[in-house]
């Protein structure tokens, strides 16, 4: 597998570094990498949680509107950055892989490196119980 | 093909009887092919020797930049062939269109910082941006991508007839990296210099003066050695001296570096003068 952009490499490395959950997508929708607390929001840890395509998010999440509502990956603010390339803040609903509801606010960009490039997309992820 | 180090220091050019073997002269390359086609990479003052020696019967010259810090453009204005009315100089640099790489160099050379504008000058000059990816320069087969430094910065890997380099004169691949250099697909210039018969890689500090300078883009020289044993490179030269390290400094951190990390990487002090021979394959 070919080295990553250098944008993401150094989205990566400061995403580490925060205890803010970040979650970066590729431009292919598949997912590239999330943080420590990420993971702790999501349940799991990255490196057990294998591949996350964009697609199956809704599947793995159980994700739904803050009313219950059934949440398509296309209408999730990480799904429209991503794939309508505009950014996107809204609230979801979801189940994360320890089996724990969570309603969280994200806020999602489309990530453009130098010239213009599709890099995919970033969302950040703020629990709404959090303090 | 060939590269021959015009200039090799960073930062600031810094001359002085201490600096007699490594020099003085900030970032300057002079790629040869096999029938002898020049490529010139980076336009430090090593530049300006480097235009002396080329003939004036040289007609077109392209020249890379892997960015627009001042220690790698400072020597532009007194390259020889701008001032050559019959030459044309083709820059390629980092940029998102040729007028902006235009504009950005222009700030240099101009009034006040330099008396002769950019328009003035004798000799013709193109501007192209250096797309990611791979493109061709005569006989030279170049791979581009942005590496770990501040601002936009290249990185080149130029290949010709099987024998391969890398150029990362400002390159800071360990910046913030836990798994550094054990995570290829997330490290900074892997692909560029993956098994290359030769890197040309910063390695400005010792690894206690790294300690004080993380973020400045600049890499130690044990993390330069430890990037090339994990891409596979077989020789890697030194290059991006510190300003204030003299020659015996810089053979003490070679020695250093030697003896701890890494036997299989042929480390070659990054001497300006030197010239470093590929063998076609």
């Amino acid at each position: 597998m070919s080295q990553h952009e250098i944008e993401l490499i150094l989205l990566r490395r400061w995403a580490s570094y925060l205890s803010l959950p970040v979650f970066l997508v590729g431009s292919s929708g598949e997912m590239l990498y999330f943080n420590t607390a990420a993971g702790d929001l999501l349940g799991v840890e990255l490196d057990a949680a294998g591949a996350m395509p964009l697609a199956e998010l809704e599947a793995i999440f159980s994700t739904a509107t803050v009313a219950g509502e059934p949440l398509p990956v296309e209408e999730m603010p990480i799904g429209v950055a991503a794939l309508e390339r505009r950014p996107m803040h809204g609230e979801l609903h979801f189940t994360g892989l320890d089996g724990v509801e969570r309603d969280v606010s994200v806020s999602a960009m489309p990530l453009q490196g130098q010239g213009g490039q599709n890099l995919g997309a970033i969302a950040f992820f703020w629990e709404s119980t959090a303090g | 093909m060939r590269a021959t180090i015009w200039g090799a220091r960073g930062s600031l050019p810094s001359f002085g009887p201490e600096n007699t073997r490594y020099g003085g002269n900030t970032a300057c390359l002079e790629v040869r092919g096999d029938a002898d086609e020049l490529l010139v990479v980076d336009a430090g003052s090593g530049i300006r020797p480097l235009g002396e020696s080329l003939s004036s019967d040289l007609r077109r010259v392209n020249l890379l930049l892997t960015h627009l810090h001042m220690d790698h453009v400072l020597g532009l204005g007194f390259f020889a062939p701008m001032y050559d009315p019959d030459a044309v100089v083709t820059v390629w640099g980092p940029g998102v269109s040729p007028d902006a790489l235009r504009a950005e160099i222009n700030r240099y050379l101009s009034p006040p910082l330099f008396p002769v504008r950019l328009r003035d000058l004798p000799g013709s000059l193109e501007f192209h941006c250096v797309p990611r990816g791979t493109f061709e320069i005569g006989p030279f087969a170049i791979d581009a991508n942005y590496v770990c430094h501040p601002g936009p910065t290249l990185g080149f890997r130029i290949s010709e007839n099987g024998a391969s380099m890398c150029f990362m004169p400002d390159h800071e691949p360990a910046l913030g990296a836990h798994e550094f250099p054990d995570d290829p697909q997330w490290t900074s210039g892997f692909d560029l210099a993956q098994g290359v018969d030769v890197l040309l890689h910063d390695t400005q500090f010792s690894a206690s003066e790294y300690r004080q300078h993380v973020g400045w883009g600049h890499s130690s020289i044990l993390d330069a050695v430890q990037f090339a044993a994990a891409a596979g490179v077989k020789r890697m030269v030194t290059f991006h001296h510190d300003p204030s390290h003299g020659d015996a400094e810089l053979d003490h951190m070679i020695a250093g570096a030697r003896e701890l990390v890494h036997p299989e990487v042929m480390l070659v002090p990054g001497t300006e003068g030197s010239t470093i021979h590929i063998a076609s394959r």
